[in-house]
């Protein structure tokens, strides 16, 4: 019997351990798992590094990590938001370590993990800043750079709806990491408004299968 | 009482856990999914985009287009989903698949399968999936018969056929025993009824050793 649903968000980030990789859904406050997020700053969790397109704003979810101290390390594309405020002041402290990657390669790398390459060569960075010290190979005449695979130990993630096997739907753009962060952690641990029957999913319309997903707790809609 | 391979199949099916995702090779691995039994529930994936498979449809039933990897007809289990090729390579290679059942020309003693051409160069060659699902499953079994139609041990020191992929395999199923790929080569857990050590010796070109609690494969529970 497959059942993959938790009762508690504190259930749900269970045995997460000091020191783990942390991918973490959304872009912008657009599919955050907050309270997966909180549920982890409740569990005293430290010396991350977390892996998500912004740093978080406000006092909420990334930032309140940032804040207490939590993150060692954050990789993302895009720290630098209305409101990231826990993020700059922490990184101009130099008490967070700052890997920035254009969002299409810190994308693709999670994927590359999730689908067992060793990574890929891409056009993008190619001769900038964010491409200094890796290796170059020219294909089709244009310069790429190698990249390498990026997983998790975990993925915080957040759905719409899920049945027992952990199968998933999205709402509307909040889906953006969900997909490629579920299947790249060793650990995928997901929120949703709404738990359904097996079955009551479409099988051509499930977005995450289930094979990607460990555990899933509903969160009540605000 | 020698066990056939549908009682090497119910023995594979002993060894595939409540909840794992599964992909059974085509041919004889198929096998084992009529044996997996009621009191588990078992994800079984397909290469062509298939989580859920169930059972063969009833005659007249089949869609055409709802096929496994052997192109069978097939079913899909409430839960079940179907997604693109590219995804269903990336469970394979991923490391998504908890468990694959192979089959095998040769197996070595380093854990190298050789499953996809013989020496055979009168027919074109074909290799399909089997490369990615041999590197990416986190358990690969291989389910054979101990010895080919001719007698010629399948189980060697080195694989003399091309491989399918190099020290993956951890566990072999065959009509003779059950061989755990281990550090030091073969290593018999279980053997069929009536057999002697040195009988399985004489159809393996591999050295074996032997568990120190040989079991006897076949048996009923």
């Amino acid at each position: 019997m497959i059942d993959k649903r938790v009762a508690t968000v504190t259930d749900a980030v269970a045995g997460i351990e000091d020191g783990a990789t942390v991918l973490v859904g959304g872009f912008g406050a657009s599919g955050v798992p907050v309270e997966l997020v909180h549920a982890l700053l409740d569990r005293g969790t430290t010396d991350l590094t977390v892996v998500t397109n912004n740093a978080g704003s406000g006092e909420t979810d990334v930032a309140a990590l940032l804040r207490e101290r939590r993150v060692r390390r954050i990789v993302c594309s895009y720290p630098r938001s209305a409101g990231s405020v826990w993020f700059e002041e922490r990184w101009r402290a130099g008490e967070v370590e700052l890997e920035l990657v254009p969002q299409g390669t810190l994308s693709e790398r999670m994927r590359a993990a999730a689908a067992g390459l060793g990574g890929f060569f891409t056009p993008t960075g190619a001769d900038t800043r964010l491409a200094e010290g890796k290796e170059v190979r020219v294909i089709g005449g244009r310069r790429h750079v190698f990249e390498e695979p990026l997983p998790g130990d975990v993925a915080l993630v957040k759905a719409a709806r899920a049945d027992r096997w952990g199968n998933l739907v999205y709402r509307t753009a909040a889906r953006n990491f969900g997909p490629t962060m579920a299947a790249a952690a060793a650990l995928t641990v997901v929120q949703v408004d709404e738990f359904v029957e097996l079955g009551e999913l479409d099988p051509e319309a499930i977005v995450t299968p289930g094979i990607f997903v460990d555990r899933v707790v509903r969160v009540e809609v605000a | 009482m020698r066990p056939d391979l549908r009682d090497v199949a119910r023995r594979i099916a002993r060894d595939i856990p409540d909840g794992a995702y599964v992909n059974l090779g085509i041919g004889l691995p198929t096998l084992v999914a009529d044996c997996v039994g009621d009191g588990k529930e078992v994800v079984y994936h397909s290469e062509n985009g298939i989580l859920g498979m169930g059972p063969t449809p009833a005659p007249g039933e089949e869609d055409p287009e709802l096929i496994n990897a052997g192109k069978q007809p097939v079913t899909l289990l409430p839960g079940g989903a179907f997604f693109h090729h590219t995804d269903a390579f990336l469970m394979m290679r991923g490391g998504h698949v908890d468990v694959t059942v192979l089959g095998a020309f040769q197996v070595s003693e380093t854990g190298d399968l050789a499953n996809w051409a013989t020496d055979d160069v009168t027919h074109p060659p074909a290799v399909g999936g089997a490369m990615d699902l041999a590197v990416g499953a986190k358990r690969v079994l291989v389910m054979t018969t101990h010895t080919t139609r001719d007698g010629s041990p399948k189980l060697l020191p080195r694989c003399t056929y091309p491989l399918t992929a190099a020290g993956v395999v951890d566990r072999v199923y065959t009509d003779l025993a059950v061989l755990d790929v281990t550090a030091e080569g073969f290593l018999v857990r279980e053997m069929a009824a009536g057999l002697t050590r040195d009988d399985l010796q004489g159809a393996t070109a591999a050295r074996l050793s032997f568990a120190e609690d040989v079991g006897v494969l076949g048996q009923r529970e």
